[in-house]
């Protein structure tokens, strides 16, 4: 028996210790804010945070998860919503949106490590997130809005 | 008018099907573009409310087809999004349209996506016109909706019509006095009216619009930022089995052997279930295969790499890419099929002079939305609910009726939010796959593809070779312009037969040229497919733009002039193109092909862009590129920089829009912007090849798309003022940008790029 933390909340796990931590979220859970995209931790819309920081959950197995603090989209608001969701909004981001609970995710990791982001601190963090809309500028945007937010 | 449709409005604020819905004094409008014969067919049976089953957590609320504007007695205004939301805005563009002439304070609308129904017009989201088909209808049902809340007011207070006034919002004043009673207050009374003949209505002039042309962020953005269940693939269904199928790899391949048992040792997997092969032609049937149906996702991907199968490819294994291509291009190579002819080439090109002569080419693409297809249906009996991301929720209940031996009024779709769909979801094959599965289980089945199964077996854009010639006069202007264009047609998913285009494919950017050239010919050639041909963001004009504006500005360069300059003396001071058809009765007359529109956006786009005013380094440079697509035109500047190992980087784009009058410009912004990326994956990186009938790529990582590091920096979009009819702005952005980027590695690198993608050429 595995034992690890969700969004706070204590879990136990006991089944196929294959199974990526993104099917258990959405299947098991039903936490769907975390997205489906690639499964090779190519695309990073399966974008959760681990102990704070971003890790591709579609490649994260539940045998692995032990002791794990894991954060999901659906947490990050649940005080009202988060300086990088405001700033999301502030400059319209998403198209279609599948990508942006992970790019958001993405952009919450880089902000606590790195507050004021270069545009190339940006590329390297974000480099990993697929957007097929090409939202990429106002993502950029949004980072900079949510660093100067938060500053 | 567009359509031959005829927009009817009723008031069914009192109809029994509302009940549930809304409470008993709600003031609803119904508004279809077909008339309203069906009706009686569904009416009586109780329609909308959660469906049975469905998690809680999705809103599955349906409401009835047809009703488009509805008034609750607390002022809540409804409004039904028809069209499918897929990073398109139309859940915000179309609603504010009809708000706008109700004068309805949009903080008050709350935006209801319609289920799969004919009776609302056209459904099907692709083809950029989800503005162009339905903005007169929408602004005929709001400015009803506002005269009958304005004649209840009138009545309430027993004074002349006249002298009320919808003004500011939400509320009907009394010039005379300071009263006023607000829509909700009205809501009752406006219910029991007539509705009025169209001749009745006052539209409001341009300057009067509210919503209309003005700035407005999506109505969903708060929902999407914070992880709301709203896609596809995050619908819920209570008892619901999931399944995932191993298809045949190669097109109308069937299964020879099975070995299930390994897979059915896989903790979590039920059952596996052989899918019937298609009957030919293929078109959006499911490809056959074998599901493996298990209590979550994980355990069907499992499962499913455990099968063994023997496969029977078929015909189809024929097909290897990099020898299709051979033939593809001496086909371009031969005389073809003649689509149109302005003057005489032939005997231009006879006279000799200097000829000019290029061949293009562009391989297949895949769509790679991000959010793979996927489906979840419930069949019940001879009834079936599916929940689908589908741009095609009519064809969705046409299919599935088909498959499952239905009426298609048996079948309800119910619209997700898309996770991106670029035509690929236009073809319903895996929401019939669930349906199926939902049958031989007698559960709700959600079927999953992967990314693998996405991008192998896609409906592919087509691969293309193209051959293009000029007979140039002394100052380097052509007199005779001949453009032959070969690739397997979509037509081919539909009648296996077709090897010639389609009238569709020839209208993007290949019957007809917007240069002002005496003699000219398109011609087309034939050529036969092997795999699904279906349609992709911006379809064929890809690359009929990517030939046709690679090839002039061959030619600017050939003329020693400046490209940009060429390019305005190639459109010439403007003419009307005689086009064809170019759509539904009406359109070419609603939309006439003028070039002084296309010369307008070229002079725009090169000041913005300081077109000849600057001066680039080594490595560095700007193209540019015209294009008329989906009856909107756009110019385009692309500045790149391309080190010594060819890495390619952009830093700007510049983008000149004529779509006529536009709904929402954020919206418009957000596509072109889009259509700079999607391009830039098209351009650099985009091919799909095939081996022995197999695709030969499968994810990310082998087929690349465009990443924030990879994307231009800036995109500028400037709109065109306009009071032309709206065209559509989904697509347009995509076909010149392609030309315009591999213009600029040119006049940066001086290496000429006739086959995409850039990749094949050195650069990365």
């Amino acid at each position: 028996m595995i034992h690890f933390k969700v969004n706070g909340n204590a879990q136990t796990f006991d089944g196929d210790p294959e199974m990526p931590l993104l099917w258990y979220l959405r299947d098991l859970l039903g936490l769907t804010g975390t997205k489906f995209g690639c499964g090779m931790a190519l695309c990073g819309a399966c974008t959760v945070l681990q102990n704070g920081k971003a890790i591709r959950s579609c490649t994260k197995q539940m045998g692995t998860v032990a002791g794990l603090e894991i954060t999901t989209i659906e947490a990050i608001s649940a005080h009202g919503p988060h300086a990088v969701q405001k700033a999301w909004a502030d400059v319209n981001v998403p198209q279609c949106g599948y990508c942006q609970p992970g790019q958001i995710m993405q952009a919450v990791s880089l902000l606590s490590s790195t507050p004021k982001p270069s545009d190339d601190d940006i590329d390297s963090a974000m480099a990993g997130n697929i957007c097929r809309c090409g939202t990429y500028q106002r993502i950029r945007a949004a980072i900079k809005e949510a660093a100067k937010e938060r500053a | 008018m567009i359509s031959i449709e005829k927009i009817t409005i009723e008031n069914v604020s009192r109809r029994n099907f509302l009940q549930g819905l809304f409470s008993a004094g709600a003031f609803v409008l119904s508004v279809g573009k077909a008339p309203l014969l069906a009706r009686a067919a569904r009416n009586g049976a109780p329609v909308g409310a959660t469906p049975t089953g469905a998690s809680p957590s999705i809103d599955t609320t349906a409401f009835h087809p047809g009703v488009f504007v509805g008034i609750e007695t607390d002022g809540t205004v409804y409004i039904v999004a028809h069209r499918t939301e897929m990073g398109n805005g139309v859940r915000t563009s179309l609603p504010r349209i009809l708000a706008d002439e109700l004068d309805a304070d949009w903080n008050r609308v709350k935006v209801i996506q319609g289920d799969g129904d004919e009776r609302y017009g056209s459904q099907d989201t692709d083809g950029s016109h989800s503005v162009r088909e339905f903005f007169d209808t929408l602004r005929e049902a709001g400015a009803t909706a506002r005269l009958m809340l304005v004649r209840a007011a009138a009545q309430q207070w027993g004074i002349p019509e006249s002298q009320c006034v919808a003004d500011p919002v939400h509320v009907v004043s009394d010039k005379s006095s300071a009263r006023k009673l607000g829509y909700g207050e009205l809501a009752a009374l406006a219910a029991k009216l007539p509705v009025p003949k169209k001749e009745e209505l006052k539209l409001k002039s341009p300057q009067e619009w509210r919503y209309i042309g003005k700035p407005a962020p999506g109505a969903d953005v708060s929902d999407i930022c914070s992880g709301k269940p709203l896609f596809g693939m995050d619908v819920r269904v209570d008892g619901m089995l999931y399944a995932a199928i191993a298809h045949p790899p190669v097109l109308g391949g069937k299964v020879k052997s099975l070995d299930d048992s390994a897979t059915l040792r896989v903790t979590g997997v039920k059952k596996t279930i052989p899918i019937d092969p298609f009957t030919t032609p293929h078109a959006f049937q499911p490809l056959g295969g074998v599901a493996v149906i298990a209590d979550n996702t994980w355990a069907a991907f499992k499962g499913r790499n455990q099968l063994k199968i023997e496969w029977d490819n078929g015909s189809h294994a024929v097909y290897t890419s990099s020898e299709y291509k051979k033939q593809l291009q001496e086909t371009a190579r031969q005389p073809g099929k003649v689509i149109h002819t302005v003057g005489d080439p032939d005997a231009e090109f006879a006279k000799g002079g200097k000829i000019v002569e290029a061949e293009y080419f562009a391989p297949h693409l895949a769509h790679a939305s991000m959010e793979p297809p996927v489906a979840v249906a419930d069949v019940q009996g001879d009834t079936v609910t599916v929940w689908s991301p589908t741009q095609n929720p009519v064809g969705v209940q046409e299919e599935v009726a088909k498959a499952l031996g239905l009426k298609k009024e048996n079948v309800t779709c119910h619209v997700t939010f898309l996770g991106g769909g670029f035509g690929r979801k236009s073809k319903p094959d895996y929401a019939v796959e669930a349906a199926v599965l939902s049958k031989k289980t007698g559960k709700p089945v959600k079927v999953i593809w992967s990314r693998e199964d996405d991008i192998k077996f896609d409906y592919f854009h087509s691969v293309a070779a193209l051959y293009l010639k000029a007979a140039l006069d002394e100052t380097g202007k052509p007199k005779a312009w001949l453009q032959r264009s070969v690739f397997p047609p979509i037509g081919s998913t539909f009648d296996k037969d077709a090897v010639y285009s389609g009238a569709g494919e020839m209208s993007q950017g290949w019957n007809v040229s917007p240069f002002d050239i005496p003699n000219f010919r398109s011609e087309n050639g034939q050529a036969t497919a092997h795999i699904r041909i279906g349609w992709l963001r911006s379809v064929a004009n890809i690359y009929h733009a990517f030939a046709v504006q690679s090839f002039a500005n061959e030619l600017a360069y050939a003329a020693n002039r400046d490209p940009c300059d060429y390019l305005l003396t190639l459109i010439g001071s403007g003419h009307m193109v005689d086009a064809g058809a170019q759509g539904p009765p009406g359109t070419a007359e609603k939309y006439p092909y003028d070039t002084a529109r296309l010369r307008r956006v070229a002079e725009l786009v090169a000041e913005k862009a300081n077109w000849g005013k600057r001066t680039f380094g080594k490595g560095s440079g700007m193209g540019i590129a015209v294009h008329r697509s989906f009856l909107t035109y756009v110019a385009t500047v692309v500045e790149v920089e391309v080190d010594n190992a060819g890495a390619i980087r952009i830093p700007h784009v510049y983008t000149a829009v004529d779509t006529g009058i536009v709904a929402n410009p954020e919206m418009v912004r957000q596509q072109f912007e889009g259509a700079a990326v999607f391009g830039t994956s098209i351009a650099r990186t985009g091919e799909i090849t095939a081996t022995n009938g197999s695709i030969d790529q499968s994810n990310f990582f082998d087929y690349p798309v465009a990443r924030m590091n990879d994307a231009p920096y800036q995109v500028d979009v400037h709109i065109v003022e306009s009071t032309a009819p709206p065209a559509g702005v989904g697509e347009p952005g995509v076909p010149p940008f392609v030309p315009a980027l591999c213009n600029a590695v040119f006049a940066a690198t001086g290496k000429r790029v006739r086959e995409l993608p850039l990749a094949r050429n050195g650069f990365s």
